[in-house]
């Protein structure tokens, strides 16, 4: 469903994503690791469209997102980790807007929206401007955005930041069940626990490039890791010796 | 504990001022430095020599010589003033209770006078900048008409600042009273429509007063009643007063410390009031200013209104548009500007309608004609600065929220259609009205008409286009107040470019409206020749090619932005 070709990304000299090539099958929930600074925002917003890249391409459904946007993009939602949306919009505004992007509107539309503001308990907030909502709201009217269209794939970066517990497990089922029922997520966090706990595979990306993919199983094997965590094999592939020494100069 | 000094609490905003200018230079921008500083040497230079040939005229004439200088500068001077306690307010509300380092500020264990002078000093700078720009070839004409020395300027400065600092200190004081009844954001809201609103009152009360009346002798009916008005101060108590006998002491070698001890003395007198005010009202009001303006808004006006009116649009662009003017409606910095806007028309109109062109016959018909034609310049270079308020900050409005429409399947061809259409048609209807009526105003014919309504549309149209390519071409994503967008550089290129165009569309047109008023004025038959034809299409193309040219550039700008 989604697949990276030899993707590449400078930044004047600085390789931000460095020759990644993945594929992401139909049905999967797919996780994308890495430190701060890895490039996986980046990879992200050039799978979104969002950004160009210096080389390679990406494919969503056989479509390639640069050369075709339009159909590459109709299969997509997109789900940043900064919520900027129109301050001046209600929350049912926005989506009616959102669902306008994607050439849909009438009846079936404002059930969807009705719909998704009940599921994010927004419901009693959609007529009010979205200046009033707090960070995790905005979050989650544009999760509900990503999903007005029925997408085909959602692209997603650091979903669960300033969501409370209970968003954050509907979110988890929500993907859950989009994953069961044939839609692929490809998603980037820090949150190991939520990694492990959800994706089906992952892949640990470390400055621009994937130093290991597959299963959790495929990376501890390959890895020789034995029974560890996944932030074990985690800090083990990116560096946990640092960490390790952090650690020892705080607790001094 | 050791407070950090004014500098550390300021270290951020200097340092990204630094940075932005390093970046400036590195991205090649010494040309626009060059630019810049030409642009602003010509005005500088303008104001000089307007104000030194004035001066040195006054200084030659007996009586009334000595007197209206000072007078003059006392005025400017107080105008300066007013201005500046006005944009001390509006600064201030941003910089004390709005900016985002406000949060890290508030957190750290920096002391309320720290934060005080560093944001008073920021505000100082953010409002003052111009106005203290706008001084120099003021002051600098008194000085060289006067003979003031090098020592002027030191002592021109010693004067001035504290006549800047204290609307600073009443500014801000006032905003932090404002904050502590209404919430922060309602009160942008209310200040910005009172800012606007005065100064549309202002203008519009000066034009109806008609001052150019004051310029006929037969307005002076005693000589000695305007000498006594020029010699009694504006008011004693004005800080604009003291700059003013300060500095025209020194000019005239009779320098008093009185004024300048009266400066400093209620500078620091306000400073202190100020920040003790700072630390009673500040905790209270930064609270107050977290709270959102909630508001909320049912049914769909614009829904059922304009929604209707779109129907037959692809429903991607009729969001698009959609969302465009609820926005726009919605942002009270931006739909303010409209009373603005209206009062300039109605001063246009106004000056139109009391100009003085029949009085005989047939000049007249010559005059109403030219005034026509050169009304088609003045009209295009106000529907150029209502193009640079409302369709060249388009496209950096929506930097934040960029990432949906990349990432969405709308086009970006509809996105620039949609933003092109939504400023430029009210500006087309404005631009038809504004010389149409004018035109009904100075009764001219019905060539001059529907010449002048062709080359208003054709004009609009191109102006609608330069303006959303330049937005487009020269973006600040990052500001987040709108009504700053049109003062920036890439501002400056639009309207530069549009007087380029609105020159060359007059010359081109010139050629045929001499011809028929030549031809009228010989008596000869009125008709359109060949000739005429040719220059009509050569203004026509140069529209059409204004129009395309830059959209296209703009759309492969957009193409290229990354998020």
């Amino acid at each position: 469903m989604i697949r990276l070709e030899n993707l590449t990304k400078l930044y004047g000299s600085f390789v931000a994503v460095d020759d990644i090539s993945l594929h992401v099958p139909r049905g999967v929930l797919y996780g994308c690791l890495g430190p701060n600074g890895a490039g996986k925002t980046t990879t992200l917003r050039m799978i979104a469209g969002i950004l160009r890249p210096t080389q390679g391409r990406v494919l969503l459904g056989g479509d390639d997102v640069h050369t075709d946007p339009l159909s590459a993009k109709m299969r997509l939602g997109f789900i940043p980790d900064r919520p900027f949306v129109y301050d001046k919009l209600t929350g049912a505004e926005f989506l009616r807007f959102v669902a306008g992007l994607y050439g849909q509107e009438g009846d079936a539309v404002e059930r969807r929206i009705a719909e998704l503001l009940e599921v994010f308990e927004l419901t009693s907030w959609k007529d009010e401007l979205v200046e009033a909502y707090s960070h995790g709201m905005r979050q989650k009217l544009i999760i509900s955005s990503a999903l007005i269209h029925r997408p085909e794939c959602i692209v997603v970066d650091e979903p669960m930041v300033g969501l409370d517990p209970k968003a954050t497990r509907l979110l988890k089922d929500i993907f859950r069940q989009f994953v069961e029922k044939g839609g692929t997520v490809l998603m980037s966090t820090h949150t190991l626990e939520v990694a492990e706990a959800m994706c089906d595979q992952i892949a640990i990306i470390q400055h621009g490039k994937i130093v290991a993919a597959g299963t959790v199983e495929d990376v501890r094997r390959e890895h020789q890791a034995g029974n560890a965590s996944l932030e074990e094999l985690f800090l083990k592939l990116t560096g946990g010796a640092h960490v390790r020494a952090l650690a020892e100069v705080l607790g001094s | 504990m050791k407070q950090p000094s004014l500098t550390h609490v300021l270290q951020p905003k200097w340092r990204t001022a630094l940075q932005r200018l390093r970046e400036e230079r590195s991205r090649g921008g010494s040309g626009k430095l060059i630019l810049l500083t030409i642009v602003g040497g010509l005005f500088w230079a303008g104001v000089f020599g307007v104000l030194f040939k004035i001066l040195k005229y006054l200084r030659g004439v007996e009586e009334l010589g000595p007197l209206i200088p000072a007078k003059i500068l006392g005025l400017i001077l107080l105008s300066f003033i007013s201005i500046l306690v006005l944009s001390n307010v509006i600064t201030a509300l941003s910089s004390f209770f709005l900016a985002k380092d406000l949060d890290l500020l508030v957190s750290a264990p920096v002391d309320w006078l720290r934060l005080y002078l560093a944001k008073l000093g920021e505000t100082l700078i953010h409002s003052s900048w111009m106005v203290a720009l706008m001084a120099v070839p003021i002051l600098a004409a008194y000085g060289v008409v006067y003979g003031g020395g090098p020592l002027f300027a030191v002592y021109a400065l010693f004067a001035i600042a504290p006549m800047l600092l204290l609307p600073a200190v009443l500014g801000s004081s006032l905003t932090l009273i404002l904050v502590n009844v209404f919430p922060a954001r309602r009160t942008r809201d209310l200040l910005s429509i009172v800012a606007l609103g005065a100064a549309a009152g202002v203008i519009l009360l000066f034009r109806l007063i008609r001052p150019e009346q004051l310029a006929r002798p037969e307005g002076f009916r005693n000589l000695l009643d305007f000498l006594t008005v020029l010699r009694t101060p504006t008011s004693p108590f004005l800080p604009s007063e003291w700059s003013t006998n300060a500095i025209m002491g020194f000019l005239r070698n009779d320098v008093d410390p009185l004024p300048l001890v009266l400066l400093w003395t209620t500078a620091a007198a306000f400073v202190t009031l100020g920040a003790l005010l700072h630390r009673g009202l500040f905790p209270q009001g930064f609270t107050k200013a977290q709270e959102g303006a909630e508001r909320f808004i049912r049914g769909g006006f614009w829904r059922w209104t304009l929604g209707g009116l779109l129907h037959p649009l692809p429903v991607a662009k009729r969001e698009f548009v959609l969302k465009d003017i609820k926005l726009f409606f919605r942002d009270t910095t931006q739909w303010s500007q409209l009373i603005l806007l209206t009062v300039l028309v109605v001063v246009y109109l106004f000056n139109i309608q009391a100009l003085p062109l029949r009085r005989g016959e047939p000049v007249g018909f010559f005059y109403v004609n030219l005034v026509s034609f050169l009304n088609l310049g003045l009209a295009g270079f106000v529907l150029a600065s209502i193009a640079a308020r409302f369709i060249f900050p388009a496209v950096s409005l929506e930097g934040r929220q960029m990432w949906l429409l990349r990432s969405s399947p709308l086009d970006l061809k509809a996105l620039l259609w949609s933003k092109y259409w939504v400023g430029t048609i009210p500006l087309l209807v404005m631009g038809l009205v504004l010389t149409g009526l004018t035109n009904v105003l100075l009764e001219v014919s019905g060539f001059m008409m529907a010449v002048s309504l062709a080359t208003m549309a054709g004009l609009t149209l191109a102006i609608g286009a330069l303006a959303l390519s330049f937005g487009t071409l020269y973006p600040q994503f990052e500001t987040e107040n709108a009504a700053q967008i049109p003062t920036s550089f890439g501002g400056l290129v639009f309207m530069m470019a549009t007087i380029a165009l609105l020159a060359a569309v007059l010359v081109v047109l010139s050629r045929a409206v001499y011809t028929y008023v030549r031809a009228a004025f010989e008596g000869q038959a009125l008709g359109v020749t060949g000739e005429m034809m040719a220059w009509f299409a050569l203004a026509a193309a140069i529209c059409a090619a204004a129009t395309v040219i830059p959209l296209r550039l703009a759309l492969r700008k957009m193409e290229s932005f990354e998020f």
